[in-house]
């Protein structure tokens, strides 16, 4: 590896890798790459988990190898630090209007049904088909559809 | 006792017990009650189990001897587990399940709640992350606490001897040792005995507003703190641990 790598490119590199389970949006807009160091020996990311238990966490370390060896990157160290907690106030705006548009309602106070926008709407369950997410139903347009927790 | 002891004893104590319970509320996975809750159960097992990891990570870092999060989850015995005996307890009905989980939470909300406060980085790092998702499992298992307390007879019946079955096993978790004293000299363990006034408090009011007696006096368990444990412990890991066990070093 004799190229020199910005940090900026590698952020971009990055910014390709969607998430795994939601993937209208990346792993950048998701918050969960806090930093980027390189020097001359190697690359190091350094990710934080969603949630504690999210199955999600091994794919995206393995997709950023993956992919940063793609762009023949291959000294790369992915770190998982815990400090500061993740939280959905790290999604950026635009992240959040991509799960709008995609059909999850996206953490907000207010929430709202992604098809209809109307905020007539109640929980089915806490939970949902991923750790980030629980389960709504709009009383109005009578569609069912996932909320991104507030976290 | 050595520092570096006392705090791998200390990881490992707040490991095992996020791991048993959520391997527990994992045996519900394909057999909940409704299609919700079964996501419901799986999601805080996966949580607690990440929880757990956290902690054996942690633990195996000061250990230094080269064990993995996985040697110490799936290649110590029974008598070295130390997880409290309510974690450890048979899912029963769902109520039950519930019951246990409601009561859990409830210290794991107020325990984190201190460790934040933590000199020690990262388990106060842990506390930070874990605290969030345990104060959704709570109000997940107090919903339903109140829900099958103030429900229908049979549910009000039912929950209320889960109640007096599992209470027995509450004073353990506030149960303090040497490892305790050592780190709170430190400022690094949370002294248990200044969350039990307030535990009892946030577990009174709900089980008012499920219209549940809390038991009388009763005879309380104990025993974990030594690694011995209830005789359904074995069993779990029996189970849990047979693939590592059988298959050392097993990758798929
Ligand atoms: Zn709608």
């Amino acid at each position: 590896m004799v190229t020199f790598l910005s940090k900026d490119q590698i952020w971009n590199y990055l910014s390709e890798i969607p998430d795994p389970e939601i993937p209208a949006i990346n792993i950048i807009e998701l918050g969960v790459v806090r930093d980027v160091k390189v020097d001359d020996a190697q690359v190091e990311v350094i990710i934080t988990p969603t949630y504690s238990g999210c199955p999600a966490m091994k794919m995206i370390e393995d997709n950023i190898y993956l992919h940063l060896k793609s762009k023949n990157i291959d000294n790369v160290k992915v770190t998982t630090i815990l400090s500061p907690a993740w939280t959905t106030d790290w999604i950026t705006e635009e992240a959040k209007e991509k799960l709008n548009k995609y059909g999850i309602a996206p953490p907000q106070k207010e929430i709202a049904c992604p098809q209809c926008a109307s905020q007539n709407v109640e929980c089915i369950s806490q939970f949902g088909s991923t750790p980030c997410k629980a389960q709504y139903r709009c009383k109005d347009c009578r569609e069912p559809f996932d909320y991104f927790k507030c976290h | 006792m050595e520092m570096k002891e006392a705090i791998f004893n200390y990881c490992l104590r707040y490991a095992d017990s996020s791991l048993i319970i959520g391997h527990r509320l994992s045996e519900w996975c394909g057999h909940g009650p409704i299609l919700e809750e079964d996501i419901a159960m799986t999601n805080v097992a996966l949580d607690l189990v990440g929880q757990s990891r956290s902690f054996y990570q942690y633990a195996a870092k000061v250990e230094g001897k080269d064990r993995t999060e996985d040697d110490l989850a799936y290649l110590r015995d029974e008598r070295e587990y130390r997880n409290t005996l309510l974690t450890e307890q048979p899912n029963g009905d769902f109520g039950q399940t519930m019951m246990r989980q409601f009561l859990f939470d409830s210290f794991q909300v107020l325990f984190f709640e201190k460790l934040k406060e933590s000199k020690d980085e990262d388990m106060s790092a842990i506390a930070f992350k874990s605290i969030k998702e345990s104060k959704y499992h709570l109000r997940h298992s107090s919903q339903w606490v109140i829900r099958l307390g103030d429900g229908t007879e049979e549910s009000h019946q039912r929950i209320q001897n889960s109640l007096e079955d599992l209470w027995r096993f509450s004073d353990e978790l506030f149960e303090m040792n040497e490892i305790d004293e050592v780190l709170i000299k430190d400022g690094i363990a949370v002294d248990l005995s200044t969350i039990k006034d307030h535990w009892m408090q946030n577990v009174v009011d709900v089980l008012a507003e499920a219209t549940l007696n809390v038991p009388e006096d009763t005879f309380m368990a104990t025993g974990s703190r030594e690694g011995k444990h209830s005789e359904h412990l074995g069993y779990l890991l029996a189970e849990m641990q047979v693939l590592p066990r059988t298959y050392p070093g097993a990758k798929w």
